[in-house]
């Protein structure tokens, strides 16, 4: 066991670990944040996305060791805590969501690929989002909802996190 | 307590201790077990102390209690418009709760079998209207005027000729000390508003904000943390174990056996995880164990012995000898997982005075008895609570997960989450069956079907076939029987049990027939469909107009029968769950392969609750459909699947989906469900398409390992 301070949405956060332990279990285990999901384990799902410096990071494969000292995480409730993420919008406004279990890791990274890419072409976001698997079949909205995101930041209508 | 229909639909109501009016099936009065756990949507915990569909609040607020499992499906949503529409309440000042299992106030608390919505509409519409004819009573004598004088509108009683309004709210009270009346009119379907519009899920700003809305994500202050080893091939039993090194791993970690499987217990999910891998299992072989290899050498014995006759019309032998000419074709399905993005898990505390359970189960009913029978105690002592699933296509009917928490639970006396890892899921043991079947076609100079076989040869699959459906009925002579093996491999239902991948194997095969007799596949297919109308054979258990109507619905859509230049079609219709689902697949090649490009799909459910709920059901059913039959599949090597997680097992992506456009036939007939229908077509119009264009018949699953030279570099 070894403590750990993160910064986790903005706050700061001691947690006293083992070491190897991936940053999905610190996050949902000791920091109590439950939105960020436990998928496969082995990064091949997407549903444990979190941004680590502003990166789209796979959170079930960062021991929490080796992140930097000051680095920031920041997971789905962060990027929306005063008023909805264009992302989160876009996604209501297309009902998006059926289980909705992917949906954290879907909807950070869209908004790490709009960051990178504020205009993604249909095959931007095809390739960017290929690694988030949904199992109930909703990629033809998170789509739109990507574009639909894009086109509300351009006109600075909704909330593009902090 | 007897099960009299009567008694069932008795509405009682009741005037809330605050003001405000409760209304509910089955009023027995008692408390209710628990309020509600899920956070975000559960601040009407004095409501849900009260038995009851919905209650109306002082200030106007209308609560509506869904009590079916919520799975993706969209019921948390579909319930209270039904109940909102009969209500005429302002959908803005609607709350939701989901209820937890209480089999005295509700009936069939289970998401399954597409039967949620055809079971409830007519009791959840009377729930609504007896509460808006009560509040209507109540103005009506308020303002001393006849009730047929006064209309509803968003919560307000309105008196017609005075314009006078009163809200929902002021009348509540009143309106819950009225005798509930037991004639209730129900409304013309032409007159539905929220019903057929499109309505936003209920709790997608919970989801999207990451708020704690499922079983994994249940959390009780003091409960432990557990990961089970189950024994790592099918026909294997647990011998001995050491767990010297996972106890010393960390400090109260706990290691205990439950019959064939070794569970290890612990404060975190980390720590359980690696405690795990510490313990050391020695297993012993208890029954066969099977390899992939093994089931193809069954399939052929089964095809070729003795099974079992589901349905005899006419006869075959004499048919088939009189033929001018016979079709024979044989189609396989390998075993699927049913992955929901959620791993199973499920919370349980097992205490003296009864047991807890919370967490993510299609079926409580059956995972409250089956826990009650497991522990020896009264069913009546232990309750369900029910998270939201992180999907479950069939997976969640199962109750294993929910025992060896509760086992577990009462073996070390605490709270606990069991836990599963995706490996788990995936090798743990309830799968799609794997079938082959064989079919055979007789048809006479002219190209009519005059006899048609088909024996389905399937691996704990039960009756592998679904002998009433078309073409049965269209063909004077017909067999259809099964064959079955029994395997250590355990299966389950899965998303349109048996349907999802007999429907790709029917479909297809008819299109064999159809390109045999010289045909086309619509017009075959409506052929068969004028025979069954005009001269059926046997008993016919299928609806000839509206199985006629979305074939021609989705022809017309698809423009089936224009020549699209570089377009081939591949056309397929199906009846399940008692709704109705034809497909036109568009297929183009691309550098030589077959790029599906898009998907007309034309669906009958009767009326649409949900415009938005139907439309996500029907385009994520035909996903699921295409992602499994071009990529799924389950292999076996001595009784252990060889894919256990994402990395071999191969779910569809984003960059694999066509595009799909759903049509509904607008035909006014009480709804049916939506969950499973849209799935069992996809497989066979996408078959039929790749047929038109490249000439290479498909007939095992997954497609892209049938033939991988022909999908090389596609995806």
């Amino acid at each position: 066991m070894a403590i750990f301070n993160l910064t986790v949405n903005g706050k700061k956060t001691k947690v006293d670990v083992e070491p190897d332990m991936p940053l999905l279990w610190v996050v949902r285990d000791f920091v109590g944040l439950k939105g960020t999901k436990f998928g496969c384990g082995m990064a091949q799902c997407g549903a444990c996305t979190v941004h680590v410096n502003g990166e789209a990071t796979r959170s079930c494969q960062i021991p929490v060791s080796s992140l930097a000292k000051n680095a920031k995480i920041t997971t789905i409730e962060g990027i929306g805590e005063t008023q909805l993420h264009a992302v989160q919008q876009a996604w209501i406004e297309e009902q998006v969501p059926q289980c909705g279990y992917c949906q954290s890791g879907q909807i950070m990274s869209a908004v790490a690929l709009l960051k990178a890419n504020p205009n993604p072409t249909d095959a931007d976001i095809d390739t960017y989002m290929s690694g988030n698997l949904c199992r109930c079949g909703t990629y033809d909205r998170i789509r739109k909802g990507i574009h639909r995101a894009a086109e509300s930041m351009k006109t600075g209508n909704a909330g593009t996190g902090k | 307590m007897t099960k009299n229909n009567s008694r069932r639909d008795f509405l009682k109501s009741t005037a809330l201790s605050a003001g405000g009016l409760i209304l509910g099936f089955n009023w027995f009065g008692q408390e209710a077990s628990a309020a509600t756990v899920v956070e975000g949507i559960a601040n009407e915990a004095g409501n849900t102390a009260f038995n009851a569909f919905l209650s109306i609040q002082t200030d106007g607020i209308v609560t509506i209690f869904s009590p079916n499992p919520e799975i993706g499906q969209g019921i948390k949503t579909a319930f209270p418009i039904i109940v909102a529409e009969e209500l005429d309440a302002d959908w803005a000042n609607v709350k939701v709760v989901q209820a937890p299992l209480d089999t005295k106030k509700f009936e069939r608390q289970v998401a399954g079998g597409s039967g949620s919505i055809p079971h409830s509409w007519q009791r959840l519409r009377k729930a609504g209207a007896t509460a808006r004819q009560m509040l209507v009573e109540a103005a009506a004598k308020r303002w001393g005027v006849s009730a047929s004088e006064c209309s509803t509108e968003k919560s307000f009683v309105i008196h017609t000729a005075s314009g006078k309004k009163l809200g929902y709210g002021e009348l509540a009270t009143e309106a819950a000390k009225l005798t509930p009346p037991t004639d209730v009119k129900l409304k013309d379907k032409k007159d539905f508003k929220l019903i057929g519009s499109t309505v936003k899920g209920v709790d997608n700003q919970a989801l999207l904000t990451g708020k704690p809305l499922f079983g994994l994500d249940f959390y009780r202050e003091g409960m432990k943390f557990a990961m089970i080893q189950r024994p790592p091939a099918f026909g294997m039993k647990l011998k001995s174990f050491d767990a010297s090194a996972a106890k010393a791993s960390a400090s109260g970690i706990e290691v205990v056996s439950l019959k064939d499987k070794v569970a290890i217990v612990g404060k975190s999910t980390w720590e359980v995880k690696k405690a795990r891998d510490l313990v050391k299992i020695e297993w012993e072989k208890a029954a066969n164990l099977e390899s992939s290899d093994d089931h193809n050498r069954i399939f052929k014995e089964l095809l070729d012995g003795k099974a079992e006759v589901r349905r005899k019309d006419g006869d075959v032998e004499t048919a088939f000898k009189d033929a001018a000419k016979i079709v024979e074709a044989e189609y396989q399905c390998p075993f699927l997982p049913h992955n929901p993005m959620e791993p199973m898990n499920f919370f349980a505390h097992v205490r003296e005075d009864g047991v807890e359970l919370v967490g993510p189960t299609q079926t409580p009913q059956n995972a409250q008895n089956q826990t009650a029978k497991l522990l020896n105690i009264p069913a009546e002592k232990v309750t369900v609570e029910l998270t939201k699933m992180g999907g479950g296509f069939g997976r969640r009917l199962g109750t294993d997960y929910v025992l060896e928490a509760a086992e577990l639970s009462s073996i070390i006396k605490a709270p606990v989450k069991v836990m599963w890892t995706r490996e788990d899921d995936m090798s743990g043991g309830s799968y799609r069956p794997a079938v082959r079947y064989r079919f055979r076609a007789a048809l006479d100079k002219q190209g009519n079907m005059i006899g048609y076989t088909l024996r389905g040869a399937g691996i704990n699959a039960g009756n592998s076939t679904r002998q009433d459906n078309f073409p049965a009925g269209a063909v004077s002579n017909l067999l259809i029987d099964s064959a079955e093996h029994k395997s250590p491999i355990t299966t389950g239902p899965w998303r349109a049990p048996i349907t999802n991948f007999l429907a790709f194997a029917e479909q297809s095969f008819l299109d064999e027939v159809a390109t045999a007799a010289g045909k086309d596949a619509v017009q075959f297919r409506l052929e068969l469909l004028e025979k069954a109308k005009t001269a059926p054979t046997g008993e016919i258990k299928y609806n000839i107009d509206r199985m006629k109507a979305v074939i021609e619905l989705a022809a017309e859509k698809s423009g089936w029968g224009k020549k699209k230049k570089g377009v081939s079609l591949g056309f397929s219709v199906y009846f399940s769950h008692a709704s109705y689902v034809a497909q036109v697949a568009e297929v183009v090649m691309k550098k030589g392969k077959p790029v599906l490009q898009k998907i007309y799909a034309a669906v009958d459910c009767g009326i649409v609750v949900n415009q938005s709920g139907a439309r996500n059901q029907v385009t994520g059913g035909i996903v699921d459909g295409i992602g499994h039959a071009m990529y799924g599949n389950l292999t076996f090597k001595d009784g252990t699947p060889d894919q256990k997680n994402f990395n071999a097992f191969r779910l569809i992506k984003m960059n694999e989906i066509p595009a799909i456009e759903v049509s509904f036939v607008n035909n006014g007939i009480d709804p049916t469900g939506l969950g499973e229908p849209a799935l069992p077509p996809t497989g066979g119009s996408v078959a039929n398409a790749i047929f038109k264009a490249t000439g290479k018949r498909l007939r095992n699953q997954p497609f892209i390992e049938e033939d991988q030279k022909l999908f090389e570099s596609v995806s």
